[in-house]
């Protein structure tokens, strides 16, 4: 009886012992095949938002001995009016890639199934402008608004209108901008809108079609409420993006003039790189960081709702 | 006759579009084949005068430079990310253990990240490591910045490869490095092409890592050089789009002779998501 217990109990540690062994092995593999991605994105991802952290609590120029400070970086960008201007910027940014550059996209990829000649050359030159990097385009732009030479002004001037100093003027400057965004990425929609309209069959088309519908009806009926699932994702896309916009705007007109057109990111690459108020940078790069955060979990959140009432 | 008048209105909201995004490449070509006299007499001429000096100016200002540095920054941070990146993709894919998913979120929230958020950190430590101001300061972001969506197009596309085959390779006596190298690996090549095609694309236009990691010209990458030639060209225009047009080159011969292999993988991840 108790010699049985005893080889039961040897046989259970020598199984356990196996299955552990085998677990060790896993885990083995699993961190061989994993480590050198984890090793370079924690040293270059997650090392650097903790230190970005760290860093917006002190008052630092980058170079001599940080000074604790607290929580008065926050506090002093609470107060900031430019801080509050970039804000508003970066909100423009957003509506403007969700209300013009999506529809924009959805227009252009309806357009590749118009029954017209020469989809082919549309559909080859909509997409360029996403081909081009966004420094080669903002220099573009810049000569295209020149206040005197450029082409758009030569036009205005064709027409018989006044010069508009489209950069160089606080009222213009963020208008201009945002249609150069526009420009830049309505093909990206384009293409995601198109690939979703080829999955969309054809045969609901011909019913409606024999229901006597035009094509008003046939669009808002069977097209939109299809293309639903392709417009949130795109917002998705449009939302993240706009965030972290900061190329184009640097390039054309490094915030200016008067901070009209400054964002988040502008303005902390100036307060770093510039000014070397390196503390106060990594202040607004976290509030960077916690925006894309907040928006990233909402998303989901909302995300995961929609999935579960099934809708669209 | 009635069904042709029909479609005047969609030619025209055609061709508007089409003026509105292909007119700009149009005018930086023009614009780089005038001389200075045609381009402020006659700024709506297109192709009238063809005038190589711009170009021949370009490659005196050292724009070769700038293009080699892109490339060798651009395909050896891709060739990385794509071997990395597929590896943890093995495991995340096709293995269960307990943080699994937290792994994956971990990496594949990358994507929302901004990069403002990293960007003191980064310039410090590659101050500290001695890199800064060299190609090299740029590699390790390119890669860690381009794994994010690297691992997710990976993963979506290992899910897929049906169990059985490496279930067979076990049953053989294959390792697990064995079965990622001689059967997973041989599968992956159209995921690999839509991940190699998206980062290099990317990278290729990477700006603001460049802008505060490097700093003499001779390490400078294609759009850094860019930037920096606009101060050189402000009054000569011609010369600038000369420039523009040589930097967009690449991307255009590219998209010419492989439009669907592009426009897949510029959009990869996103048109399955």
């Amino acid at each position: 009886m108790e010699t049985a217990e005893v080889t039961r109990s040897s046989e259970t540690t020598k199984v356990v012992r196996q299955a552990k062994k085998k677990n060790m092995r896993k885990l083995v593999t699993i961190s061989l095949f994993t480590a050198p991605a984890l090793i370079v994105y924690l040293v270059y991802v997650v090392y650097p938002i903790l230190s970005t952290l760290s860093y917006s609590f002190y008052s630092w120029d980058g170079t001599s001995d940080k000074t604790f400070i607290g929580l008065d970086n926050y506090v002093q960008l609470f107060h900031d009016a430019i801080f509050w201007t970039s804000l508003t910027n970066n909100a423009w940014v957003v509506m403007t890639s969700v209300f013009v550059q999506i529809p924009l996209g959805m227009i252009m990829a309806l357009m590749l199934f118009a029954p017209i000649r020469g989809i082919r050359l549309f559909s080859s030159v909509y997409f360029l402008p996403f081909l081009m990097s966004t420094v080669a385009i903002g220099l573009l732009w810049v000569y295209m608004f020149d206040p005197i030479n450029g082409i758009i002004n030569q036009l205005i001037n064709f027409l018989g209108f006044e010069n508009v100093a489209w950069l160089s003027d606080e009222n213009t400057a963020l208008i201009a901008i945002l249609l150069v965004v526009v420009w830049q990425f309505s093909p990206f929609y384009m293409i995601l809108f198109k690939a979703a309209m080829v999955g969309i069959g054809e045969e609901l088309y011909e019913s409606a079609e024999i229901d006597g519908a035009n094509s008003w009806q046939k669009f808002f009926h069977i097209t939109l409420p299809l293309l639903m699932p392709t417009i949130v994702s795109s917002s998705i896309l449009a939302i993240v993006g706009s965030l972290k916009a900061f190329d184009i705007f640097y390039i054309m007109t490094g915030g200016g003039p008067n901070h009209a057109t400054e964002l988040m990111g502008t303005y902390m690459f100036k307060q770093a790189f510039i000014n070397f108020n390196m503390g106060y940078a990594s202040a607004i790069a976290f509030i960077m960081f916690l925006i894309a955060l907040v928006v990233t979990i909402l998303i989901q959140v909302v995300d995961y709702n929609r999935k579960k009432k099934g809708a669209f | 006759m009635v069904q042709s008048l029909r479609k005047i209105p969609l030619y025209l909201i055609g061709l508007v579009l089409l003026v509105f995004t292909g007119y700009p490449f149009i005018y930086m070509i023009s614009t780089s084949l005038k001389d200075q006299s045609t381009f402020f007499e006659r700024p709506f001429a297109i192709f009238t005068t063809i005038e190589w000096g711009n170009y021949a100016d370009v490659f005196q200002m050292g724009l070769t430079r700038y293009f080699l540095n892109s490339i060798l920054v651009s395909v050896a941070a891709v060739v990385a990310v794509m071997l990395i990146a597929a590896l943890a993709s093995y495991p995340l894919s096709r293995m269960n253990f307990r943080f699994n998913r937290g792994l994956f979120l971990l990496f594949i929230s990358g994507m929302m990240l901004p990069i403002h958020a990293t960007l003191i950190p980064i310039f410090k430590l590659s101050q500290n490591m001695g890199l800064y101001d060299s190609l090299l300061a740029l590699l390790g972001p390119y890669i860690a910045f381009s794994l994010p969506i690297s691992i997710f197009i990976l993963t979506q596309f290992m899910q897929e490869i049906p169990k059985s085959l490496e279930e067979a390779a076990k049953i053989d006596g294959c390792s697990h490095f064995g079965i990622f190298w001689r059967i997973i690996l041989p599968m992956l090549t159209p995921a690999l092409m839509t991940v190699f095609i998206y980062n290099f694309i990317h990278l290729w236009n990477e700006f603001i890592f460049a802008l505060v990691l490097v700093s003499s010209p001779e390490n400078m990458t294609l759009p850094l050089g860019l930037q920096d030639f606009y101060g050189e060209f402000s009054v000569n225009v011609p010369g600038l789009m000369a420039a523009l047009t040589l930097a967009s080159l690449p991307m255009l011969v590219v998209y010419l002779f492989s439009q669907e292999k592009v426009v897949k993988g510029l959009t990869g991840g996103a048109v399955k998501g």
